[in-house]
């Protein structure tokens, strides 16, 4: 099975690289951009009895290492 | 006393802390290998500067996971006394022996230069030989310093003088533009609720030594003997 995760950073936790990419976008002439996150993505490649206990799993490991909870929220998605 | 410095794979200020204990103030000092399960008979335990497993995912984030970091808790919770400096401070937020976290520097860039950091708790032992309100010079070297946390723990934090440290002017002035990494209420140093546990970004191991640059880091060490 496969798991995607997405770590992003938490609403009000300051996000430098974000702001230097829509700076960058804007010298670029990208007006439209009106905000801008960097985040991570991580694959998984798993062997799990069901999609619900992989993703359980994986939620799991998100909490333990993949996101610190303290500044990043995190989104699992598992296909397969 | 003797001093525990315990070297990651990455580690690369562990040299600096074991010279300043062993060498400066003339006590025992041994290395920990990051593997080490079993710590025994040390009365102050380090985590240096550096970095740890390449900084990969997030600062401290795998060394958090390391055999002996089982055995830092334990000896925490036994009252032991443990500094993490640097890197050091990174894996004790990373582990929940500190709040908070540090993230990438307001500004993006490593910063490697000297800081002016205000001592505002006296009453800790890493602190007791300072005056308070004390400025002192030290050098701080980080991609990540800028500390976070939210906005319940930075009340708990500062009501209860855990702040330890704070990037100032050199006349103890905190703005803004005496930040130099954004962190949250210029925050360089916090302390853990019992008292022994304590991280900072500035480095007092490298401000031992006249011929280094200065002697501000000395009462770091002093603090911790006289404990």
């Amino acid at each position: 099975m496969k798991a995607k995760v997405y770590v992003t950073l938490k609403k009000g936790v300051l996000d430098p690289q974000g702001k230097a990419v829509i700076g960058a976008l804007d010298t670029l002439g990208f007006k439209e951009v009106k905000d801008l996150r960097v985040g991570k993505f991580v694959e998984i490649e798993l062997e799990a009895p069901t999609k619900d206990e992989a993703k359980k799993c994986v939620k799991e490991m998100c909490e333990k290492l993949l996101a610190n909870t303290v500044m990043e929220d995190f989104k699992v998605e598992v296909e397969g | 006393m003797k001093f525990g410095v315990i070297v990651f794979p990455g580690s690369n200020c562990d040299h600096d802390c074991y010279h300043a204990v062993k060498h400066v103030f003339g006590q025992e000092a041994e290395y920990i290998w990051h593997k080490t399960s079993e710590i025994k008979k040390f009365d102050c335990l380090i985590l240096p500067g550096g970095f740890s497993y390449g900084d990969y995912l997030r600062t401290g984030a795998i060394a958090r996971f390391s055999p002996v970091m089982a055995e830092v808790e334990r000896f925490a919770k036994r009252g032991g006394l443990v500094m993490g400096i640097c890197n050091g401070f990174q894996i004790l937020c990373e582990s929940g022996l500190l709040p908070g976290v540090l993230t990438r520097n307001r500004d993006l860039k490593f910063i490697c230069e000297n800081a002016n950091v205000k001592v505002e708790n006296v009453e800790t032992p890493f602190t007791k030989t300072y005056k308070k309100g004390q400025v002192l010079t030290l050098p701080i070297a980080h991609a990540d310093g800028n500390y976070f946390a939210d906005a319940d723990t930075i009340k708990r934090l500062e009501d209860n003088g855990r702040v330890v440290f704070r990037y100032s002017t050199i006349d103890g002035k905190i703005s803004p533009e005496s930040n130099p990494n954004g962190s949250i209420n210029n925050i360089a140093g916090v302390i853990n609720e019992k008292g022994n546990v304590i991280g900072m970004m500035p480095h007092p191991e490298r401000m031992c030594e006249e011929i280094l640059g200065g002697i501000d880091g000395k009462g770091v060490f002093g603090a911790i003997l006289s404990a």
